[in-house]
């Protein structure tokens, strides 16, 4: 592949259609600016202001937006809450649509055939995959994104995190717990790190 | 295509979920180039995103499987170079240029990749929308043999209208050149049962992201 890629890219660049600079860049993009890091830190934030996290359910695009230096603009974005009564799984069966802006690029699980296609009939095999088991009593609300709507979990904040800082918070937010595939990490984890 | 093998939902038979731990954004050089490459050429403006998804669609079904997500994003590129007549098939073989490039109207620099934008899809309503949230509808049994964002499972089934999202360009004639024709886009809940049957976890619920041309009202 990496030979076949050149000679398309050398041929698109010979003919001026693309400047190898500008595919650099787009590269440096989303290997250092964009990832989990920016939902987590959304996360965060939602967790200790209740104002934003109202702002965020009501329009996570511009509440997003909003935060300070926050790069690159989302558009279109959703967020939805995990509660005791529902937890919320993210997909795309149809090819790979994924919060790009707040998360990074996607996995190689959630643009594998086996995510796309068991998570929407089977989600809690498909959470036990993921060593996710949830109470009875929880509903699953699967979010299937087939527009250009993008969808960002909210998790629910951790007992035992009582007067965190923002910062320590936003370590215990991982990338599958925005997805709907993990729960944020256990304080004990991270609780030297908050000290 | 519609009834093609990119609409996986509720398949079996493709195994277990495998999580990879500490995964790099990209496995080789050659993924991050094709994601270069493919939002550099997405910026000249010359096809849709639709257009793009339908290129990977119509891959044969063999090809698509045995495809990772960057190589097939890579068969998309460089059946839609040739389609659009940016690259001549003997250049392709030969794999330098043959000819100068025709001109397009936007080539992106390395100062416009510093700003990530993302596209908005949303555009002014053309009329009122039809229902709102609470409705009950049923989505159309439709199979049109270009592009759709109607997942098949999704066909002919019953469910509630959860939230509007305003009006959005509409896939089916974004991806076939047939223009935008915004159309008011919906969140559509449905029980798992009414997807998949009696025998489904009553606890499950799956919504869709619904053009309104996709349903009826119940």
């Amino acid at each position: 592949m990496q030979l076949r890629v050149r000679a398309l890219e050398t041929i698109l660049t010979e003919k001026g259609y693309v400047d190898p600079a500008a595919l650099d860049q787009i590269v440096e993009n989303v290997e250092t600016k964009i990832g989990p890091h920016i939902g987590a830190r959304v996360v965060a934030r939602a967790w200790v202001d209740p104002d934003f996290k109202r702002r965020l359910l009501e329009d996570a695009s511009a509440a997003v937006n909003s935060l300070a230096g926050f790069d690159p603009v989302a558009a279109h974005l959703i967020a939805v809450e995990n509660t005791p009564q529902t937890h919320n799984v993210v997909v795309c069966t149809l090819c790979s649509c994924y919060p790009w802006s707040v998360l990074g690029l996607p996995p190689v699980w959630y643009k594998s055939a086996p995510y796309r296609s068991r998570t929407v009939i089977d989600p809690k095999g498909v959470l036990a995959e993921f060593g996710v088991s949830l109470p009875a009593a929880t509903d699953v609300r699967i979010w299937d994104s087939t527009a250009e709507t993008r969808f960002l979990v909210v998790p629910m904040r951790p007992a035992g995190t009582e007067g965190w800082s923002e910062e320590a918070l936003a370590a215990l937010v991982t990338r599958d717990s925005m997805v709907g595939t993990g729960l944020p990490k256990p304080p004990e984890d991270e609780s030297e790190a908050a000290r | 295509m519609t009834n093609s093998i990119h609409d996986m939902g509720g398949m079996h038979g493709f195994g277990p979920v495998t999580p990879e731990p500490d995964e790099p954004v990209f496995h080789a050089d050659w993924e991050g180039r094709v994601y270069a490459l493919q939002r550099a050429m997405g910026a000249t403006g010359l096809w849709t995103i639709d257009g793009g998804r339908a290129s990977l669609e119509n891959l044969p079904p063999l090809a698509y499987l045995a495809a990772s997500y960057y190589k097939r994003w890579f068969l998309g590129l460089e059946r839609r170079v040739v389609a659009y007549g940016l690259v001549g098939e003997d250049e392709i073989a030969a794999g330098r240029a043959l000819r100068p490039g025709i001109r397009l109207n936007r080539k992106l620099t390395a100062d416009d990749a510093k700003t990530m934008s993302f596209a908005h899809f949303d555009r002014p309503a053309p009329g009122p929308a039809r229902f709102k949230a609470g409705d009950r509808v049923r989505t159309k049994n439709i199979h049109p043999a270009t592009h759709t964002r109607l997942p098949r499972y999704a066909r002919g089934k019953l469910g509630t209208v959860e939230a509007l999202r305003g009006c959005h360009v509409y896939p089916d004639t974004a991806a076939i050149g047939a223009g935008e024709s915004p159309q008011w886009l919906y969140n559509v809940v449905f029980a798992g049962r009414e997807l998949w049957g009696e025998a489904a976890d009553p606890a499950i619920k799956v919504s869709i992201e619904a053009f309104e041309p996709y349903l009826d009202p119940a």
